[in-house]
């Protein structure tokens, strides 16, 4: 039981649907330690996604994920564009012209997303930045796959991780990006491009688990 | 003036009216470098947009490539991914420079006819470039009178002294050299690898400057550091 590029443009769908309706969540997370702009700057984004898949869904789950990157990396405007849009190439990358994604490629493709990000922006684990939440994600993800569970199920492993990541941005100083101009005044914020990864994580992981319902 | 390229460079800003500021500030020390703007997103906003600087890449590098110069992080992130999509990305350079200082020193290098590797290491090393005094007590290895072999006394007598082109023309002559040299004048003192330090001197047509250098090449540069005023920095 694989995720063909059908079942990949659904969930981004999905995914962008999500952005969408916590827009105002995810600005007011980051007024107080950023520039109050990530939520705004997501969903142009991933309306543009939406218009692009819109307009054809390419052929592949790559080539989905390759639209994604591009096209976030186009329309976002802030850190989040090159920041996703490289994580979404480089999974695009690691699934290559694979025509359907089973669990051990959904979580190498999170890996090499991981390894872009972190690649891009230059964030260890600890920074305060969305690194808190998918590096967690990603060792969920592999250990699930490792222990045979199917995509959805790797999905869900991930975005559970993710979600403890993001909340354990709390408490922490950020090092990386606008917040950490703040210095301690960051502390006692949950970081909004944490909190914003783990919810598009949330995203696939539902859709994941209606489709093989 | 040579018909060779020179390199070229982007300034990328959050704000469109940053990029065209530091550009217009950069652009009159350089009239023959391309000196792009790159500011705000696609639909006039707060914001970077990599597209656009990879546009801007392409339109900035005549053929001895760009440097890039940006503000803050994201502006970064969106240059470095422009230079790694460029069609051949090594003519592409992201410096990590002071914006107003590092984009003056950029253009002041790059109008000189230095390479791309160079242009860059002129807005890096533009942080600390502003002259400093001269320090109460000089050290020992100044002779008191000007004319040893490792220090000069030298009189400009250039049209505009040590102003943008002669002191990049003096720093790159000083950068080829295994000597650390320094300039004084008027009670300040500035490090000849800086073109901005050289520039805040001050020293126009008609200064004497002192000229002190160190280390193994320290001669050979006093020799062409006199050789250049001489020539009135080929003016």
């Amino acid at each position: 039981m694989g995720c063909a590029e059908k079942d990949v443009a659904d969930a981004v769908r999905a995914a962008a649907g999500v952005v969408r309706r916590h827009r105002d969540e995810l600005v007011n997370l980051d007024r107080p330690i950023g520039d109050a702009d990530h939520g705004e700057n997501l969903g142009r984004g991933f309306a543009a996604v939406v218009a692009a898949l819109d307009a054809g869904v390419p052929s592949s789950p790559g080539g989905v994920l390759e639209v994604v990157a591009k096209t976030l990396i186009s329309t976002v405007g802030g850190a989040a564009g090159p920041l996703y849009g490289t994580g979404f190439l480089r999974a695009a990358r690691a699934v290559g012209a694979a025509e359907e994604l089973d669990a051990a490629t959904v979580a190498a493709a999170l890996r090499a997303a991981l390894d872009g990000v972190v690649a891009r922006g230059g964030a260890q684990l600890g920074d305060k930045t969305v690194v808190d939440a998918l590096a967690p994600a990603v060792a969920a993800a592999e250990s699930a796959a490792g222990g045979g569970a199917d995509v959805a199920g790797v999905l869900r492993a991930a975005a559970d991780a993710a979600a403890e990541g993001a909340e354990s941005t709390v408490p922490l100083v950020a090092r990386k990006g606008r917040a950490s101009y703040l210095g301690e005044r960051s502390a006692g914020h949950l970081d909004p491009g944490a909190r914003s990864a783990s919810l598009l994580l949330r995203a696939f992981a539902d859709h994941a688990a209606g489709s093989a319902g | 003036m040579t018909a060779s390229a020179r390199v070229g460079l982007v300034v990328v800003s959050h704000s469109r009216q940053l990029a065209a500021g530091v550009v217009e500030v950069a652009a009159q020390m350089a009239p023959q470098v391309a000196v792009l703007p790159v500011g705000g997103t696609a639909d006039g906003g707060i914001g970077t947009d990599p597209d656009a600087v990879s546009r801007a890449l392409s339109a900035a590098d005549s053929g001895a490539g760009a440097a890039v110069l940006y503000d803050l992080g994201s502006a970064g992130m969106a240059a470095e991914l422009a230079a790694e999509t460029a069609a051949d990305p090594d003519a592409v350079l992201v410096v990590d420079a002071p914006l107003v200082e590092g984009a003056v020193a950029a253009a002041v290098a790059a109008q000189s006819g230095a390479g791309l590797a160079t242009v860059a290491e002129a807005a890096r090393s533009a942080a600390a470039a502003g002259p400093t005094a001269v320090p109460a007590e000089p050290p020992r290895e100044q002779p008191a009178v000007a004319g040893g072999p490792t220090s000069a006394e030298v009189l400009l007598t250039n049209e505009v002294g040590l102003h943008a082109r002669p002191a990049a023309l003096l720093a790159r002559t000083v950068a080829e050299l295994d000597a650390r040299v320094v300039v004084r004048y008027g009670g300040h003192q500035a490090d000849a690898a800086s073109v901005l330090a050289l520039m805040g001197l001050g020293a126009g047509r008609g200064a004497r400057v002192a000229v002190t250098a160190s280390g193994p090449q320290a001669e050979e540069a006093i020799r062409r550091v006199r050789g250049l005023a001489e020539r009135n920095f080929e003016e």
